[in-house]
């Protein structure tokens, strides 16, 4: 994993509510055994019509908006765990996921893949969507070892909360599983101890 | 301290914390599927590494199957592709694996609990939301991603911050025509689609106590929908009456199980972050009408005015093509699912036929019945359920997800209604453009009858 530590880009306001993870990746592309070519079908229904042609009304579709930061409403990510949603998100470009809500198990999956959420508050976000529309070659800037983001347009800055565990294999580009491997011995002991009933 | 069931649970299966938060969680059950496992099972082979507790895995296929011929190789390739690398990755770690044709094969949240591998006290895990099924036994039971799978494949653990607690206690009874299905739409309305993010619920209360195992596990599943971790019911004799005998339940420790079991409930005065009442009283049938399953009324409800945001509102309206202060009751529909990990175990299909039985589906509608497992499908052909339900014009088919997510052939078209005993009604879940209204089996099958759909106090006897 890449480590993260700082990022300034341009962002793409996605304002919808409660975005699941069927929307991200639908399920009919969750067919495939490996990592790889998920970031052609992100969003793949709301981004094309059923003939294939681009959803011009799709923001991914509006070339007015660029950017490694996706900003979206309430609750993103709900539903479904597959893990290939975080990987189209990455494969996209995008690095950071913008919300003032994210579904326990998005955030996880996205956190393992160095894909940033920053939690803000429902006025902060409503204030980053419209600052975008507004102007949307407005820069953002993210400041993971502080913790702070900062709309550069204005110069708010606000500290977002993330798990310091989560927060170090980020700025490291450290992996967890190396982690756990490391605790072979704890993880004997533990089995050791533990009382099963045949 | 008086300690809650979860933080029974949760301490017992603390290996190590990292310090700052979070806690290494020791896994008891692990259960793999074909579609979130293949990426993990990579991992392992290229750091060449083993799994650790092949005897705590257990692999099915069952998302991304076919419902029809399974006796035959699976005819889309990329679906025949993916149960064969599930199939090989099984072999090659030495993981117990429940193919196609099986008798032990279904959906992994349904075949757990029917084997005896769910029990009181256990932490599970699987690649997979509705893993909270399991909380129905007392477990702290959570769906992970691919790169927790491949953590517990390799080490059996997860790293995790605790979640705060929630007690959703229901008192009294319900009526006649309600289901644990009815219940738990009617909790995720109320709630709402994020309601219980950050949380572990524990379901309480008179109305919980009196359901069957089989309800409980669809109340349970259904918690993942208003965005919980997990939850769970506390095990009580209910519980042990089900596992008891079952292929995988303890035999010559069964004494004392019973006892460390019994020990998991909830201390007197134990503390929960937040705490909901409701009233079963006050629960009519459910139906939803947008696009999470938060969006619910009582089937003779009318459509709010507003519900979160107004453009989110209207999005999912327009894709419902539905209007606010619009009655769905009578409106028409197209499909009928009766199938998925909420509700597809015998006690449904049972629920389902009681009705159907010497009635035919409308002309217009197609109505699918897919069986949990095998172990279901093979119940329900013994009662006589199957020819209930061809009888009445139902397909009955063989055992997966089916229709719930559309990974496979089992979709509903374009602008169709289904109305489904499902667990979701995301946009395109059943298909592109499909619409879906979640609703209980006893729903879904008097809807299958009508044409459109009914208020089922209404027409039982």
């Amino acid at each position: 994993m890449e480590p993260f530590k700082s990022l300034i880009s341009t962002a793409v306001p996605l304002p919808v509510e409660h975005v699941d993870t069927d929307q991200i990746i639908p399920a009919r592309f969750l067919k495939m055994v490996t990592k790889r070519g998920f970031g052609e079908q992100l969003f793949r229904d709301w981004r094309y019509h059923r003939d294939g042609q681009p959803n011009a009304d799709f923001v991914l579709n509006n070339p007015v908006y660029r950017g490694e930061i996706l900003v979206a409403g309430h609750n993103f990510g709900c539903g479904s765990s597959r893990e290939h949603a975080a990987w189209a998100l990455v494969q996209y470009g995008f690095r950071v996921v913008v919300s003032s809500e994210f579904a326990d198990i998005f955030k996880n999956n996205a956190l393992n893949n160095g894909l940033l959420t920053v939690e803000v508050t429902p006025e902060v976000l409503h204030e980053v969507f419209s600052v975008i529309e507004r102007s949307p070659a407005a820069r953002f800037e993210i400041d993971l070892p502080e913790q702070r983001f900062t709309i550069l347009e204005t110069g708010q800055e606000v500290h977002f909360e993330i798990n310091p565990f989560k927060k170090q294999c980020l700025v490291r580009g450290m992996d967890e599983l190396d982690y756990l491997l490391s605790l072979d011995q704890d993880i004997s002991a533990f089995e050791q101890r533990q009382i099963t009933f045949a | 301290m008086a300690r809650t069931t979860f933080d029974k649970i949760w301490d017992a299966h603390v290996v190590t914390s990292t310090g700052d938060g979070s806690d290494v969680l020791y896994i008891d059950r692990h259960f793999v599927h074909e579609v979130t496992s293949p990426q993990a099972f990579d991992t392992l082979a290229e750091k060449g590494i083993p799994v650790r507790r092949t005897d705590k895995t257990t692999a099915t296929a069952d998302h991304n199957v076919p419902t029809i011929n399974q006796h035959l190789p699976i005819s889309e390739r990329l679906s025949r592709e993916q149960v064969a690398v599930l199939e090989r990755n099984c072999e090659e770690f030495g993981v117990e694996y429940y193919g196609l044709q099986h008798h032990n094969q279904g959906i992994v949240h349904v075949i757990g609990p029917e084997l005896g591998l769910t029990r009181p006290g256990m932490t599970i895990v699987c690649g997979d939301s509705h893993t909270s099924t399991h909380g129905a036994f007392g477990c702290i039971a959570f769906g992970i991603g691919t790169s927790q799978v491949a953590q517990v494949l390799a080490t059996q653990c997860v790293l995790m911050s605790r979640p705060r607690t929630m007690r959703i206690t229901v008192t009294g009874q319900r009526a006649a025509g309600v289901q644990a299905k009815d219940i738990i739409l009617y909790i995720i309305a109320r709630l709402g689609t994020g309601g219980a993010t950050g949380h572990f619920v524990e379901y309480a209360g008179e109305a919980i106590e009196a359901l069957s195992m089989e309800e409980r596990m669809t109340i349970c599943n259904m918690s993942i929908e208003m965005g919980a971790r997990g939850g769970l019911i506390a095990p009580d004799e209910t519980t042990y009456r089900y596992l008891k005998g079952r292929p995988f339940a303890p035999v010559e420790q069964w004494e004392a199980a019973v006892e460390a079991w019994q020990a998991l409930r909830s201390d007197p005065g134990a503390q929960f972050d937040t705490e909901y009442t409701f009233d079963a009283a006050d629960i009519a049938p459910m139906i939803t009408y947008g696009t999470n399953p938060g969006m619910g009324i009582p089937v003779t409800g009318r459509i709010p005015a507003a519900n979160g945001s107004t453009a989110s509102m209207q999005k999912a309206l327009a894709y419902m093509g539905f209007k606010p202060d619009m009655s769905l009751l009578g409106h028409r529909i197209d499909h009928v699912f009766i199938g998925s990990c909420t509700n597809a175990r015998i006690e449904d299909l049972r629920a389902a036929a009681a009705f159907v039985k010497g009635k035919s589906k409308a002309p217009h509608v197609r109505a699918m019945v897919i069986p949990g497992s095998m172990r279901v499908r093979t119940q329900a052909i013994d009662e006589g359920l199957q020819d209930v339900f061809e009888a009445a014009g139902f397909e009955f088919r063989e055992p997966g997800c089916s229709a719930c997510l559309g990974m496979n052939e089992d979709k509903v078209p374009a602008g169709a209604y289904c109305v489904s005993t499902s667990n979701r009604n995301f946009e395109g879940r059943q298909g592109r453009g499909a619409r879906t209204i979640l609703a209980s089996p006893l729903t879904a099958a008097a809807s299958a009858i009508a044409g459109h759909i009914v208020d089922v106090r209404e027409v039982i006897a």
